[in-house]
């Protein structure tokens, strides 16, 4: 087997990301003996806690100029460990922090990447990986015979590894940084009110809401207060992950009366996002293939819709129900209500 | 100092999403059933990024909006009677395939390549924009490629928002986990942004815009160069279609009351 590289950053809190836990997964996966590099600010403790994972070396690059997400300082780093590892097979987790680096790294280091890759094998000593193409509308599994060859694994496909911390020795990789790598600063981080934060990628749950919240009712009016109050009810409730049809985001965009909290981040399906969600429950939403190809990814899907003929009946969902999803959603509300 | 902006956006055509797809086996690798013959659009997110492109150019005087493109010249020239209506730029075709199962290091060489021989370019003053991702490949590798071909290292993926400050730094908005934003401040150009969604409505066609644009479009396509795009290297052991069918169970002429028990029995079951 080639030399593995398992290439992670920590966490503003020094911490590995489940992410990263899975990119080690599924480098362990593959049988071979392997190498650990992390970035940060400081990667000690992040190295203990993965102490026993069996690296055969644990390679460092630390200061306070790699605690921000930025181009030019995480590509120079992930470069340095990438060369002290003399990886030829680059496994990291596919954060937005490396998404936004590894391509520009593979380049420097006269490889090739694979983004969003969902799966990573061995059989007979080749590596293959599957990845997407067209948004998720078709699968292909492909070998490469370029070296190093980056590979960003996505979050939520493959089992995180787990085991004891304890004491690692990590290896500093010295990274000279020149002026031009200071040019941009990170000046912080842009969210919503903690009331308004309703996309949780770790949530066991992802609720999708569609235009229909916002449409005439039977009763000749549309209910778009009531349809706010009960979606952000069950979000609170059951913590689940807010996504939206392509057509509720773009209502929002066209000054209509909208589910305020609603952004272009709420989007999910073809030019949306792709989340990975064990359940996921679709509301007032048509979701014609291949547009809705966003639930892909979500293992137990049911849908609450008017229409007994709306795209969720057709082999998408594994329960449609034919029903008031104002009604229902109210009652589901007040069960997990009384249910505390 | 000067305050405008040489923008350079790439951006190519992808399938009409509405379009089903279906993947065969080409002479040199996977490719799309009647890729030839199926309607072409400009790539979404490589539209937000010349939208938010040619906004710029309008608050910043002097500023200039150049758009490489490298597509098959049939299909490049199909799709930029529409785009050209929307918003003024200067064509630079490349002649070439746009499909997925291409190798994003070979487009990127060939967008340097043709970015460098722009005349006169200067690059203290340049932006590269393009999509974070395409809607063929996905991979959000061609920018950032690009960059590293331009020697320029200011770059930020997933762009939402650019904002100038008064002392002629950037602000920029990149979405990262959890639908948040990272903010940053970028000193000055040259920099690459891979636009997301961005801010900007689809702008509405303008036929004086389109008879402007089309006076050196057609041109550019004529000149356009072929471009050596291919996936040396590349073994596609499979390419599928998701078996994607389930057996639905349809539920109806249900009480709401008993629809909720069964869903938070659902919702509460680990
Ligand atoms: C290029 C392109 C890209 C696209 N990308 C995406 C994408 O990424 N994501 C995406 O989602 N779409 C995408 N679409 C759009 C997609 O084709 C559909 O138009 C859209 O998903 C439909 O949105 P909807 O289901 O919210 O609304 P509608 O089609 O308006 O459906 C509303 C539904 O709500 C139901 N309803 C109304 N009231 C109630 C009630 N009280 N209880 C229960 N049900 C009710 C109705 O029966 C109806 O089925 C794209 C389209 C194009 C052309």
């Amino acid at each position: 087997m080639e030399t593995i590289l398992v290439l992670a950053h920590t966490e503003a809190d020094g911490s590995l990301a489940k992410a990263a836990l899975e990119a080690l997964g599924a480098a362990k996966s593959l049988g071979g003996a392997f190498v650990v590099g992390l970035v940060g600010e400081n990667v000690q403790a992040a190295a203990n806690n993965i102490a026993s994972c069996g690296a055969a070396k644990f390679l460092g690059v630390t200061g306070a100029e790699f605690s921000q997400a930025r181009y030019t300082t995480d590509a120079a780093a992930a470069e340095a460990v990438c060369k002290a590892a003399g990886a030829a097979i680059v496994i990291a987790p596919a954060t937005s922090r490396w998404n936004r680096v590894l391509a520009g790294v593979a380049h420097r280091l006269g490889g090739r990447t694979d983004t969003h890759v969902t799966a990573v094998s061995a059989a007979d000593g080749v590596v293959s990986v599957n990845r997407w193409y067209y948004r998720q509308r078709m699968e292909a599994v492909l070998q490469r015979t370029q070296r190093p060859w980056v590979i960003a694994l996505e979050a939520g496909c493959c089992e995180a590894w787990k085991g004891s911390a304890g004491s690692a020795a990590v290896e500093a990789v010295a990274v000279t940084l020149t002026d031009a790598c200071k040019q941009t600063t990170v000046t912080g981080v842009r969210a919503p009110a903690a009331d308004q934060q309703t996309i949780r990628p770790d949530a066991k749950l992802l609720l999708v809401a569609g235009a229909g919240w916002t449409k005439t009712q039977p009763d000749g009016k549309t209910h778009t207060p009531e349809a706010e109050k009960l979606i952000l009810d069950f979000l609170r409730q059951t913590q689940a992950s807010l996504g939206s049809s392509k057509s509720l985001v773009d209502l929002s965009g066209e000054g209509q009366a909208v589910l305020t909290f609603m952004t272009h981040l709420h989007q999910i399906g073809q030019t949306g996002s792709t989340p990975r969600h064990p359940k996921g429950l679709s509301t007032c939403c048509h979701g014609e293939e291949p547009h809705t190809v966003g639930w892909r990814f979500i293992n137990e899907r049911r849908a609450i819709d008017l229409n007994p003929n709306c795209g969720w009946a057709r082999g998408k969902a594994d329960v449609l129900y034919v029903a008031d999803a104002f009604a229902v959603m109210a009652k589901v509300n007040e069960l997990l209500a009384t249910a505390k | 100092m000067s305050t405008a902006y040489q923008i350079v956006v790439c951006g190519s055509l992808v399938p009409d999403p509405l379009q089903t797809l279906e993947p065969v086996a080409g002479p040199s690798g996977p490719a799309l059933k009647n890729e030839m013959m199926l309607p072409a659009v400009l790539d979404p997110w490589a539209g937000h990024a010349l939208f938010e492109a040619a906004h710029l150019a309008k608050s910043a005087p002097g500023s200039k909006v150049w758009l490489v493109s490298l597509g098959p010249k049939a299909k490049l020239q199909q799709v930029m009677m529409t785009v050209a209506q929307k918003v003024p730029f200067e064509l630079v075709a490349l002649d070439g395939p746009a499909g997925g199962f291409t190798e994003a290091a070979d487009v990127a060489a060939a967008l340097a390549d043709a970015i460098n021989a722009i005349p006169g370019l200067d690059k203290s003053r340049l932006l590269v924009f393009g999509g974070w991702e395409s809607a063929s490949r996905g991979a959000g590798a061609t920018m950032q490629i690009v960059g590293e071909r331009l020697g320029v290292t200011n770059q930020f993926q997933g762009v939402d928002k650019l904002t100038v400050a008064a002392d002629g730094s950037l602000e920029i908005l990149e979405r990262i986990e959890g639908g948040k934003h990272q903010v940053s401040k970028c000193a000055a150009p040259p920099a690459v942004l891979g636009w997301a969604t961005g801010n900007l409505p689809e702008p509405p066609n303008n036929p004086q815009v389109g008879m402007m644009n089309m006076r050196v479009v057609m041109p550019a396509l004529q000149r356009a160069k072929p471009a050596k795009v291919a996936a040396e290297g590349v073994k596609f052991a499979s390419v599928t279609l998701p078996k994607q069918q389930r057996d639905t169970k349809i539920v109806k002429d249900v009480p709401a009351e008993e629809i909720a028990r069964e869903l938070v029995a659902w919702i509460t079951k680990d």
